[in-house]
């Protein structure tokens, strides 16, 4: 190391710096290495007790993977989840950021601040919540259906509709979050585009398309990674709802290595899953900014 | 924020009026469908038992009750997860804000060889989701004997790459001359840091404190992993354990519904200035 001022700069900067690499590195980077070990073991209860007794199993966790019915249920869960929540949660955040900035409205940081209010929220206490109501019978949701003449559904009961009200849910739980995002870019844009616009006779709906929607373009890539990393992590809402089922309808692949790892302690299937669901968010996050890059 | 009125392009004062109430109208109906459900569980942590399971729904409970706080503090001893959430979540802020501000600030301004690949190699860690850690990190801190500690707890959460990130951004923009002012006087690094970096990066201590904080008291997967005795569940673990066994007790599980969340919703609403400059800076591309 270098004596000097410089050396002494250098010197304190690693001690600056060790505190947080000792511990990011010991409890992180070193378990996803580990992760990627563990899931070419068939580390289970008994290697629990006594890990010399997982032994190498190659790649055979994700083969008995493939030909796993549950695991193919979860990926598709997730996938559901993931590209049907993903992008009606970026479009009602736009909405909202849309509407919250419009400049005719008065008291806007009042309902910024209402909007953004359930993404605080504790998101376990939040799933008890709507677990009663989408109650079947007394749950305010089929109460105010009944209104507009729709009969009662057994939200987190039927198969068929236990994702689409996790999806609900998380909509409204998720929103806010991209909607303050779509506000900074909303109000980045230069008002002389608009002017311009406007003086070579753009109606609003033109504008919107011509000089709103390209504008954010990065906004968008920003809000739609995020949200499609979180959501293909989907995990607590199943967990506290459905238990993953009914019929393993929100069985999600979190949900899954859970199961597998911590209630059946096969970890080394359920690291196995892990690194699937990281391939997952890496390929998706790696096409989204490639789609963006070639549209722009 | 306020800007004022523009005039509007040539427009009937009809159409004006009709486009105002529109927006309004989805403006307010939008409040009412954020508020509800939370207003909801307030409202109905106060009904008696079985009132919440009526039909048609009631909105307001008829005779106001405490009863559910009572046995939520008493019976289950809801207190004493309260007690273990706030401990958990104070100690990982403050401690977070000491391991994060030193390593963002070492990274925003002292010179030292590697530091491009250093804060590079810190990057590509945000891709990586933190369930890929969770199973290893589980068996490490079995052989640390941490599983079922409160500190099995905590330290997963004292560094964050974000937070290193988020001092970084804005540590980037205290003046050189400041620190070389300090330097030629003979101040030590540490001493540097302490009297005159902490006092610049206050404000986004604050920021990365409440966003600590929040986040820690919201988290679920990992304190669900970690801990085994009920006596040291974070509230939400606790509540997901009530709430399967109390599935018919509506009111009751309102209120531990409340208990949960008010807490946090009252640090962001008074704190929320310091909130929500996170989410912008976190947003905000190299």
């Amino acid at each position: 190391m270098k004596r000097g001022p410089e050396g002494a700069q250098a010197r304190a900067a690693w001690y600056f710096l060790a505190p947080a690499l000792v511990l990011i590195g010991l409890f992180f980077f070193l378990p996803v290495a580990a992760s990627l070990l563990l899931s070419v073991t068939d580390f289970d209860i008994y290697a629990l007790g006594n890990a010399s007794l997982a032994r190498f199993v190659g790649l055979g966790n994700y083969a008995n993977l493939i030909h796993n019915p549950t695991f193919w249920t979860a990926v598709k869960n997730t996938f559901y989840f993931a590209l049907v929540g993903g992008p009606l949660t970026v479009a009602v955040s736009l909405g909202a950021a849309l509407l919250v900035n419009a400049r005719a409205v008065r008291l806007r940081g009042v309902f910024r601040t209402v909007y953004f209010t359930p993404f605080v929220t504790t998101l376990v206490a939040i799933a008890v919540v709507w677990r009663y109501l989408y109650h079947p019978r007394y749950g305010l949701l089929n109460y105010l259906l009944a209104h507009v003449g729709i009969g009662p559904i057994d939200w987190l009961g039927d198969p068929r509709w236990a994702m689409p009200a996790i999806i609900v849910m998380a909509i409204w739980k998720n929103f806010g979050y991209n909607m303050l995002i779509f506000i900074a870019g909303l109000q980045s844009i230069p008002e002389e585009l608009y002017e311009a616009a406007r003086i070579d006779g753009a109606g609003a709906l033109r504008r919107f398309r011509h000089v709103t929607i390209p504008q954010l373009a990065p906004t968008f890539l920003f809000v739609g990674v995020v949200t499609m990393i979180g959501y293909f992590q989907l995990f607590a809402e199943p967990y506290v709802m459905t238990g993953g089922g009914p019929l393993r309808a929100t069985t999600s692949l979190v949900l899954f290595m859970y199961e597998e790892g911590f209630r059946w302690w096969r970890m080394g299937v359920a690291a196995a899953i892990a690194f699937v669901l990281f391939a997952i968010i890496l390929i998706w996050t790696l096409l989204q900014m490639r789609l963006q890059r070639e549209r722009a | 924020m306020t800007t004022a009125a523009k005039p509007v392009v040539a427009r009937s004062p009809g159409a004006a009026v009709l486009a105002r109430g529109l927006l309004y109208g989805l403006l307010i109906g939008g409040a009412i469908v954020a508020l509800l459900p939370t207003l909801w569980m307030i409202s109905a942590s106060f009904m008696a038992t079985g009132e919440a399971n009526s039909y048609p729904p009631h909105f307001l409970p008829h005779a106001p009750t405490l009863d559910h706080y009572r046995t939520l503090f008493s019976r289950l001893s809801l207190g004493r997860y309260l007690a273990n959430s706030t401990f958990v979540s104070i100690v990982v802020t403050v401690l977070s804000l000491a391991v994060n501000s030193l390593a963002g600030y070492a990274l925003a301004k002292l010179r030292f060889k590697g530091r491009d690949r250093l804060f590079r190699g810190l990057a590509l860690g945000l891709v990586i989701p933190v369930q890929v850690s969770m199973l290893p990190l589980f068996l490490l801190m079995k052989s640390l004997h941490l599983v079922n500690t409160y500190w099995g707890v905590i330290i997963p959460g004292m560094a964050s790459i974000f937070g290193i990130f988020l001092i970084r951004q804005y540590a980037l923009a205290i003046p050189e001359d400041l620190l070389d002012a300090a330097r030629v006087d003979g101040a030590s690094e540490l001493r540097i840091y302490r009297s005159v970096v902490l006092p610049v990066i206050t404000p986004i201590l604050a920021t990365l404190a409440i966003w600590t904080f929040l986040a820690t008291w919201n988290d679920f997967m990992w304190p669900l992993i970690i801990l085994s005795d009920d006596r040291r569940f974070t509230l939400p673990v606790a509540l997901a354990a009530l709430s399967g066994e109390h599935v018919q007790d509506t009111e009751l599980m309102m209120a531990g519904s409340v208990v949960t969340v008010l807490p946090v919703l009252l640090a962001f609403l008074i704190l929320q200035r310091y909130y929500v400059a996170g989410i912008m800076m976190g947003s905000v591309k190299e």
